[in-house]
């Protein structure tokens, strides 16, 4: 581990108080996805045959810090990575190299209490309302089963801090003894939130939280994100495609594109004037109220096959300015004015 | 809409009505619009608002318990609600075109795409197969499609997401229909290409003068795409107007509130304007405005059924209690 933090320059500078290590950090994280050879294949590998395990760099040597209070949003297309990645930071996912730092230490070293509560900070809160609950569970079972698990609430306080939970979701606590089928998708999002606040995280990975909702309906549950973070002193990793929400609630945006971080810029800094010609397409493209009978220029090509991406930039076959030595040697992602870092050859120009 | 001319669609007070078992369900009771040539109109609305059985009536393609109960679906003058099936599956694929959410819908996955593609051709014409397959494969090219020959000859799982939504708007397009309706095309789609898609979109309607009726959830996408917007709600058209009018000045609370409830760069971390409760059930939906449970605006005079109002610059808008134009400040 050493050697990885030797690198450590090139980490995402938290703008968090001097002294205080990040809420969660993460460190050269990456995961793999191999599809291993069956049993045909082994064989033919061993007769000489050219078959290969399959391997998917998902995410690939991020590294990303999170200051307590923060907003932090996660952009990004189909297969770029932001949901595994979003997922390593809940605990769901184990990484496949790298470290997750809760408060400054390890989430792998510590146990017992300290592993408890380190994987208790950290929530999740899914996509899709209606696959992400049991539809055999009540509310109550559902909002308040881990919090009973993990001894947060006594037998005799349960009920009180469960209505608890249940208001401050926007929830009528009357309604905690029906199943999820009942609710409406708004509602249903609402349950999720507050199974995840159950348990008084103080960090909540938020995929794709609003995604599956309608305009009227996610500007409700934006709303309820950020009251609970005033509230709560909430810290957010909110990963989501649609630029408009992102830039709306998030102090700072990272983006992704086929499992590496391009770019990652506080809000203002990086819709005014982004630095990666990917970030620069995407923004371009985002559909907005104001761009009437726009002519759109889109970017050419498809996004590449995590399966097989480019050498060099992944970006560069989509690339407007793609030089030579991008096709040879993946940019880094460096600093390129503070609090902002980018990923491309054109700023060593 | 080009005045003298007869649009190319126009729905007078279309009204489909499902029957089942727990009680009538108005999807659409009550949309008039029109469409005319080379034109986008964007039918705007939430889930539930009737939008996708609008585009369903039109196509006749809505199932039993369902039924088109009133209005008239009137296609270059020819009246499609008391059409027989035969004439319908005439005009279906060849004048009138429908791209669907998922391009799945529209392809069968064990057919190779030329397969697929010459069939929808010989169909309705009478060519040769290898004039079918030289047809299919300039539509590839029109969509954006690189080396046809070889995608013709692949099966429509090895494409990508928005690769299929484009074999699938060259479907549609094959027979060079005067209308298409697309039921939310790009919403599984990337924003990269999404915008792809809806580049080619406009482009067909400007090259070839097809009308085009583009169903979405997501104002932003018609903002940029569409010439005039249909808002609808709870089965009804509550608004409509050209983009402008309609983005810049909303007349209903209802459209009032979506277009304050999305998210836009210069009220970053403010409050967004949230429109209360949720989208009523349609089943044994109470007489009066639907809106009005939600409406700032409400009256007692919203108890009864608003009737629409025309004004004089065009617009449609069908409230007792618009919201005037000075409100938008």
């Amino acid at each position: 581990m050493s050697v990885l933090e030797s690198q450590s320059s090139t980490r995402v500078v938290p703008g968090s108080a001097a002294g205080e290590p990040p809420l969660i950090e993460v460190r050269h994280l990456s995961k793999r996805f191999v599809k291993a050879l069956d049993l045909a294949e082994k064989i033919a590998a061993r007769l000489g045959a050219d078959v290969h395990e399959e391997v998917v760099h998902a995410v690939d040597d991020v590294s990303l810090a999170v200051s307590k209070g923060e907003v932090v949003g996660l952009v990004g297309e189909s297969g770029c990575g932001k949901s595994t990645l979003g997922r390593m930071v809940a605990g769901i996912l184990a990484p496949s190299s790298g470290e997750i730092l809760y408060r400054g230490s390890d989430r792998a070293t510590l146990d017992g209490a300290a592993a408890r509560r380190a994987a208790l900070a950290v929530q999740m809160i899914f996509q899709d309302p209606f696959a992400s609950l049991n539809p055999r569970m009540r509310v109550a079972d559902i909002v308040g089963e881990a919090a009973r698990v993990h001894g947060l609430v006594d037998a005799a306080g349960f009920d009180a801090y469960l209505d608890e939970v249940l208001r401050q979701c926007g929830l009528d606590p009357s309604f905690k003894r029906r199943y999820p089928h009942q609710f409406s998708g708004g509602q249903r999002q609402r349950i999720g939130i507050a199974r995840a606040l159950a348990v008084k995280p103080e960090f909540i990975v938020c995929d794709e939280s609003v995604a599956a909702l309608d305009v009227s309906i996610q500007a409700q549950i934006l709303n309820l994100f950020m009251d609970l973070r005033e509230s709560l002193g909430l810290t957010y990793l909110f990963i989501s495609h649609d630029l408009g929400v992102v830039e709306h609630l998030s102090d700072r945006v990272v983006i992704m594109y086929l499992g590496r971080v391009v770019e990652s810029a506080p809000t203002e800094a990086l819709f005014d004037e982004a630095n990666h010609p990917y970030t620069q397409a995407l923004l371009r493209e985002v559909p907005r109220l104001e761009s009437r009978h726009s002519s759109f220029e889109p970017i050419k090509g498809e996004i590449p096959s995590p399966l097989d991406p480019p050498p060099g930039c992944h970006f560069h076959p989509r690339c407007p300015h793609a030089m030579a030595r991008c096709r040879e040697e993946a940019p880094a992602l460096r600093e390129i004015a503070p609090g902002r870092m980018s990923a491309c050859h054109l700023n060593d120009g | 809409m080009n005045a003298g001319k007869q649009p190319t669609l126009e729905v007078e007070d279309l009204r489909t009505h499902f029957f089942t078992k727990a009680g009538v369900v108005k999807a659409v009771d009550g949309v008039s619009f029109a469409v005319g040539q080379g034109e986008v109109l964007g039918l705007v609305g939430e889930s539930g608002s009737g939008k996708s059985v609008t585009g369903f009536s039109i196509l006749g393609l809505v199932d039993p318990p369902g039924r088109v109960v009133g209005g008239r679906i009137l296609f270059k003058g020819e009246d499609l609600v008391p059409l027989g099936e035969d004439r319908m599956r005439a005009l279906r694929g060849s004048r009138i075109a429908m791209i669907f959410q998922d391009p799945m819908m529209t392809l069968n996955p064990v057919l190779r795409v030329d397969t697929q593609m010459i069939e929808a051709i010989l169909a309705h014409r009478k060519v040769s197969k290898a004039a079918a397959y030289d047809r299919a494969r300039e539509t590839l090219m029109r969509v954006g499609i690189a080396s046809p020959d070889e995608r013709l000859r692949s099966y429509p799982h090895q494409f990508s997401g928005g690769m299929r939504q484009r074999v699938a708007i060259a479907i549609a397009l094959l027979n060079e229909p005067d209308l298409i309706i697309a039921d939310e095309p790009t919403t599984a789609l990337d924003v990269t290409i999404q915008a792809q898609i809806l580049y080619e979109a406009q482009k067909l309607c400007r090259e070839t003068g097809t009308a085009l009726i583009w169903i979405t959830h997501d104002l932003t996408v018609v903002a940029g795409l569409a010439d005039r917007i249909c808002v609808m709600y709870a089965g009804r058209d509550v608004e409509q107007g050209t983009v402008d009018q309609v983005l810049d000045h909303p007349l209903h609370p209802y459209t009032h509130g979506l277009i304050g409830s999305v998210p836009s760069r210069n009220r970053r971390g403010a409050r967004l304007q949230q429109i209360p409760g949720m989208t009523p059930s349609l089943l044994n939906l109470a007489p009066g405005c639907a809106f009005r449970s939600r409406c700032p605006r409400a009256t007692d005079r919203c108890e009864a059924e608003p009737t629409v109002t025309m004004r004089g610059d065009g617009r449609r808008v069908r409230c007792f209690n618009p919201v005037d134009a000075d409100v938008s400040a």
